[in-house]
């Protein structure tokens, strides 16, 4: 049983912050899904202090082994999160962590106090692949920027804060030891990477937004690498993620340094990919060699 | 009823031409039967994402139709192939395996659920949208609900279905109605025409119209039906991951404002719930 953060989970695959909406799951499932839960910690998706209606259409584009996403963070906002959203999600078997994200240490502040007060909380997420409104700059390609929040949210909250870092950088370590420097407890890894399409129809980008985040498979082995290179600087424990598939890929993280790997894209593909994957990690880690 | 939680492997048991389309039939040993309107998951166990990663994720196929079959229920479903998607599922032989989830998203309210005073039907398909409308007029009719049915095609290459899906015996079934852009097979026109004269009828406002199609005829239904002051359902399509709420990638505008997730607040559309039924 993998410990993470004084967490203790049943195995060590959990999901990626925004690829699966558990509540909306258990209305198509039904309860099934809290039988059988895929994952051994739930991450939400993130919340931001207002409530958002996320990105005009068209939001997705497939890609070879991947797929292009630009969403917009839709959310109820932390007010309606708080009343609506956390109760049903804290009926979920696993611990919850929060994923949070503000455009300012106000805000990023606010909503750290408020999450980290409730009890169904086990961990918070900081997703930092946000601009700082003050400077500009995306908090988390600028390790300064990435140390001065940690700093300022630190303080907070006793619980584990993790932060979720993006590949859109040319040194993923610098960040996430300014993080370990600020006080985190964890980073986890990696965000979608900045990728872009032209749908051949109209000879217009794909996305609506012109560009969004690419995952799946596609991204793996440079999600690989990311995390090899910033469990090689850091000695806080690292989420690994990026393209996993299977529980082969999942080893592959595993025996990189990473202390739990999350899912994203394949539980599009596989409802219970989370589930399926935990399970053959088992017998591809421990027990036979690698079929990659 | 919900779907089985997760993904399931289905066996193919039959996959025909019929015209431009195919319609191939899957043997669902878990799920629940659907109902008019849900639609399924779908990607071939094997040859999905195998040349140059193309298809990757499961396409969303609405039901033609389903019947109780031996241990299980038969599904039917009519594609055209349009994309790697569409093109693999096109090439499917009995006995291959298909990953299925679903039957998943909601389904078409009867007439009286729509608007209490309404008496009957007017279904309007146009292309591969008439799939749904096939599932959709078996349950009418079985119902006793009067109904008028109005399919449109493009031209004769991008047509079929209506022999296993729309007939009794050797011809079309007298409530149907045809409408083609090149004039292969009944009105030589839009199959929108045949749906304004109907609602210029003095019984219009007796009708709850259902509709599926390309997003350009959906909008014309749409519209016409909001002059005339007719409810629709509107069966609509929109570029989804999932299907079950998970990606956010199936958003539709809302009248009031904000967007709707078509996987989980669909694919059935109230015709005043969306402002326009903008290309998918």
């Amino acid at each position: 049983m993998p410990e993470f953060c004084g967490i203790q989970l049943a195995h060590p695959v959990i999901n990626a912050s925004g690829t699966y909406d558990a509540i909306a799951a258990r209305k198509v499932f039904g309860d099934a899904l809290l039988e059988d839960f895929p994952f051994s910690a739930f991450v939400s998706k993130t919340i931001t202090p207002e409530p958002r209606t996320g990105n005009e259409p068209r939001r997705l584009w497939e890609t070879p082994a991947g797929m292009l996403n630009s969403i917009g963070l839709p959310n109820k906002g932390l007010e309606g999160f708080l009343a609506e959203d956390l109760p049903q999600l804290a009926e979920l078997p696993v611990p919850l962590i929060v994923s949070v994200m503000a455009t300012n240490r106000e805000d990023f502040s606010r909503l750290v106090k408020a999450v980290a007060a409730r009890d169904e909380v086990a961990a918070i997420e900081l997703n930092v692949s946000c601009p700082n409104v003050h400077s500009g700059l995306i908090v988390g390609e600028q390790p300064s920027e990435t140390e001065a929040l940690m700093e300022a949210l630190r303080p907070l909250t006793e619980k584990p804060l993790i932060v979720k870092l993006t590949p859109n950088v040319a040194d993923p370590g610098a960040v996430a030891v300014a993080a370990e420097q600020g006080g985190a407890d964890a980073v986890s890894l990696i965000n979608t990477l900045k990728a872009s399409a032209i749908d051949p129809r109209t000879r217009e980008p794909a996305l609506a937004a012109g560009h969004g985040g690419l995952s799946g498979p596609a991204v793996r082995p440079i999600a690989l690498q990311q995390l090899r290179a910033v469990a090689a600087v850091t000695e806080i424990p690292t989420i690994g993620m990026g393209g996993i598939s299977s529980g082969a890929d999942a080893a592959e993280f595993l025996l990189s340094g990473a202390a739990l790997v999350a899912v994203g894209t394949e539980s599009f593909r596989d409802p219970r990919a989370g589930a399926r994957i935990a399970n053959e990690l088992e017998t591809d880690m421990y027990e036979a060699p690698l079929r990659l | 009823m919900t779907a089985p939680f997760g993904r399931r492997l289905c066996e193919v048991a039959a996959n025909e031409a019929s015209g431009g389309y195919r319609i191939f039939s899957l043997l669902d040993r878990e799920g629940p039967a659907p109902q008019p309107g849900q639609f399924y998951m779908l990607a071939s166990a094997h040859g999905w994402g195998e040349e140059g990663g193309h298809p990757f994720l499961p396409r969303a196929i609405s039901v033609a139709e389903a019947a109780p079959a031996k241990n299980g229920v038969r599904l039917d479903f009519l594609v055209e192939g349009v994309g790697p998607g569409t093109d693999r599922l096109c090439e499917l032989e009995a006995g291959e395996g298909v990953w299925v989830t679903g039957p998943l998203g909601n389904s078409f309210s009867t007439p009286k659920q729509v608007n209490p005073g309404a008496a009957g039907a007017i279904l309007v398909g146009g292309g591969i949208g008439i799939a749904p409308m096939a599932i959709w007029r078996r349950h009418l009719v079985e119902q006793g609900i009067p109904l008028r049915v109005l399919l449109g095609f493009r031209n004769q290459e991008h047509s079929g279905g209506l022999d296993e899906l729309f007939c009794s015996g050797d011809s079309l079934c007298p409530d149907v109605r045809l409408a083609s852009e090149d004039g292969h097979s009944g009105h030589h026109g839009y199959v929108t025409d045949l749906l304004a004269a109907m609602l210029a009828g003095d019984d219009a406002s007796s009708a709850v119209v259902y509709s599926c199609g390309p997003p350009a005829m959906l909008e014309a239904v749409r519209s016409l039906c909001a002059e005339a002051g007719v409810a629709c359902e509107l069966a609509m399509e929109s570029p989804m991951a999932c299907g079950f709420g998970a990606c956010f990638g199936c958003a539709v505008p809302k009248v009031d404002g904000g967007y709707m997730r078509l996987c989980v607040d669909g694919p059935v559309v109230r015709g005043d719930a969306v402002a326009e039924v903008a290309h998918a």
